[in-house]
């Protein structure tokens, strides 16, 4: 039995419509209320360290090498995941999967709830996907599922993720896996 | 043609120098000129740096849609060309935007009605690109005359609607418009809308900034989508994910994708409200018991009724809005605080601006709603007719 989120059975209503907009440049989403980068990254790092199958979802952005950014970026985001203990599981192209997507090793963003379900992932991290299909996705998962989620995006962030990190190139990248380390020493993992 | 790679980091393929369009619009300093809404369209285009155009002529779009394609042969716009019709129009816009072209196109009355399924799919695929809407009829038999019923045939397209009252407006917003549908996360088609004819055929004063400057070019591979390059990975060269299936999944793909679309509109507000200096613009006294809801030139004419009123020793205020989509409800309940009764005035028999503020008031708001006067068909709105209209509310019974 699949266990549902804050918004129940349906993609709807929108972060939007309860008057939720990406937070302003320099700043962070925390469930509803605009905060400091760093306040977001630390709490980001709690959680995906103390939830129950913590994964991170790279998208199309950084798996393939299409310039310097995205192959720095990559390999950060490895080093990103053995800081928290995370799986990774690629959305590495957005169509469809018929007739049944292979939930152990993809994720795609028409029905994300079915990798998160399969795999029981209470935490995760989407990064690298576009914009578009990354909002398509996050509102599904808050509606479907009881999962923690993050963006990390590289442009204006997401309001239907639980958390949201703008501007995050690879500087921002290195920043906060500086204080996930800090905080998986203070939480003594 | 002009190309991406004559540019430099300072200057476009046409020598003009780039800038934000918060120096474009608020620091460039300004000459005054006297314009048609035609012409002033082709002067805002010039300072946009757009990669393509598509045109089909229709009464009263046509001179501007003639003017953008002398700017292709001037070498300011990278393409131009003529589609089939304007459903071929609106088709080979979301082409050239979905490769990731700054794409603009015009277009009137039936000729929006025969392309009307391209709206929906240009929203749906969150295509940054501008349509300017020159209102006039769309009933038989047939007319050429000023009326924006079709705008309300764009209202649930998906795209975002903003409406101009002047040329001056026409000018100014037309720039933005590009702006703020760029946004990564807007990234939704716009319509400006002027009303047919009262702007694109009217001559006003209209100030200017100098023509050697013009905006940044577009990023579309800051879109929210992977713009069509074969080259650049995911390649993709059709977007829209197969999702048409009957099952589940599909379902609520399709939901999420169109709360999304919806989503975006709403995002654009903080940037529209910047750059249009707010959503609604309020004249008249502050203090009023009487207020006039009106969009485009309908405010104009309302406010000529504000001056006849003030004449009266009646008090009244105008409150033009500058968007339709999105709807700006919170700057709307805002400015009739105090308001007994508000009138809204319209260029259409139906009434769907009408519409619009009642749902959206519905319940947050006593003031009264009246709709009217409404004209049509081509006939002008003279402020008398908003006066009778007043005077018949205040003095109920006892006639105009």
């Amino acid at each position: 039995m699949a266990n549902q989120g804050p918004a129940y059975y349906s993609p709807y209503p929108t972060a939007v419509y309860e008057g939720i907009i990406t937070p302003p440049e320099g700043k962070a989403l925390l469930l509803t209320k605009v905060v400091d980068e760093e306040t977001a990254m630390r709490e980001v790092a709690r959680v995906m360290l103390t939830s129950e199958n913590a994964t991170i979802f790279p998208g199309p952005q950084v798996l393939y090498g299409y310039n310097e950014e995205a192959k720095k970026k990559a390999k950060l985001i490895k080093e990103m995941s053995e800081v928290l203990n995370a799986k990774m599981i690629p959305m590495y192209d957005y169509r469809p999967k018929y007739p049944k997507i292979d939930a152990e090793v993809e994720i795609n963003p028409n029905h994300p709830n079915l990798t998160i379900w399969h795999n029981n992932i209470k935490a995760a991290i989407f990064i690298g996907v576009h914009c578009h299909y990354a909002n398509v996705a996050l509102k599904i998962v808050r509606c479907e599922t009881d999962c923690y989620t993050i963006a990390m995006c590289g442009l204006s962030g997401h309001e239907d993720a639980m958390a949201t990190l703008r501007d995050m190139h690879s500087h921002e990248l290195e920043k906060f896996i500086k204080i996930a380390r800090e905080v998986k020493s203070e939480l003594k993992l | 043609m002009s190309k991406r790679s004559d540019m430099t980091e300072t200057k476009n393929w046409s020598g003009q120098t780039l800038v934000t369009a918060d120096h474009m619009l608020f620091e460039a300093p300004r000459t005054k000129h006297f314009m048609t809404g035609s012409e002033v369209l082709k002067e805002a285009v010039k300072r946009c740096t757009v990669d393509a155009s598509v045109s089909y002529p229709i009464t009263p779009q046509s001179e501007a849609a003639h003017l953008i394609g002398e700017l292709w042969a001037e070498g300011y716009v990278g393409v131009y060309f003529r589609g089939e019709n304007e459903f071929g129009v609106m088709s080979e816009v979301a082409g050239c935007a979905m490769a990731g072209a700054r794409t603009i196109t015009t277009t009137s009355g039936p000729g929006t009605l025969r392309a009307m399924e391209n709206f929906a799919q240009w929203s749906g695929t969150r295509i940054p690109c501008q349509l300017i809407l020159m209102a006039r009829g769309i009933n038989s038999p047939l007319t050429i005359q000023p009326d924006n019923l079709e705008v309300s045939y764009m209202l649930e397209t998906g795209c975002q609607i903003w409406y101009a009252e002047n040329v001056q407006e026409l000018f100014d917003m037309s720039i933005a418009a590009f702006v703020v549908a760029e946004k990564p996360d807007v990234h939704v088609p716009i319509i400006t809308v002027v009303d047919g004819f009262f702007v694109s055929h009217t001559r006003e004063s209209v100030m200017l900034p100098e023509d050697d400057i013009a905006l940044f070019p577009y990023d579309p591979y800051k879109a929210p989508l992977p713009p069509i390059d074969s080259e650049t990975p995911p390649g993709r060269f059709l977007r829209d994910p197969f999702v048409m299936k009957s099952n589940y999944i599909s379902y609520a793909a399709h939901a999420s994708w169109q709360w999304e679309i919806r989503s975006a509109v709403e995002r654009s507000v903080p940037y529209a409200k910047h750059y249009l200096k707010g959503l609604v613009h309020v004249t008249g006294d502050a203090d009023a018991e009487i207020a006039f809801i009106a969009c485009g030139t309908a405010s104009y004419q309302a406010k000529e009724a504000n001056r006849e009123l003030s004449k009266l020793g009646i008090k009244s205020k105008v409150i033009k809005l500058r968007t339709i989509r999105p709807f700006p409800e919170a700057e709307l309940l805002e400015a009739l605080k105090g308001v007994k009764t508000a009138f809204v005035p319209e260029f259409n028999v139906v009434g769907w601006l009408e519409k619009d503020v009642k749902r959206a008031l519905y319940g947050k708001c006593d003031t009264e709603i009246v709709g009217g006067p409404r004209v049509a068909g081509g006939m002008s709105m003279p402020a008398e007719a908003i006066l009778r209209e007043v005077m018949e509310k205040l003095n109920s019974g006892k006639g105009a």
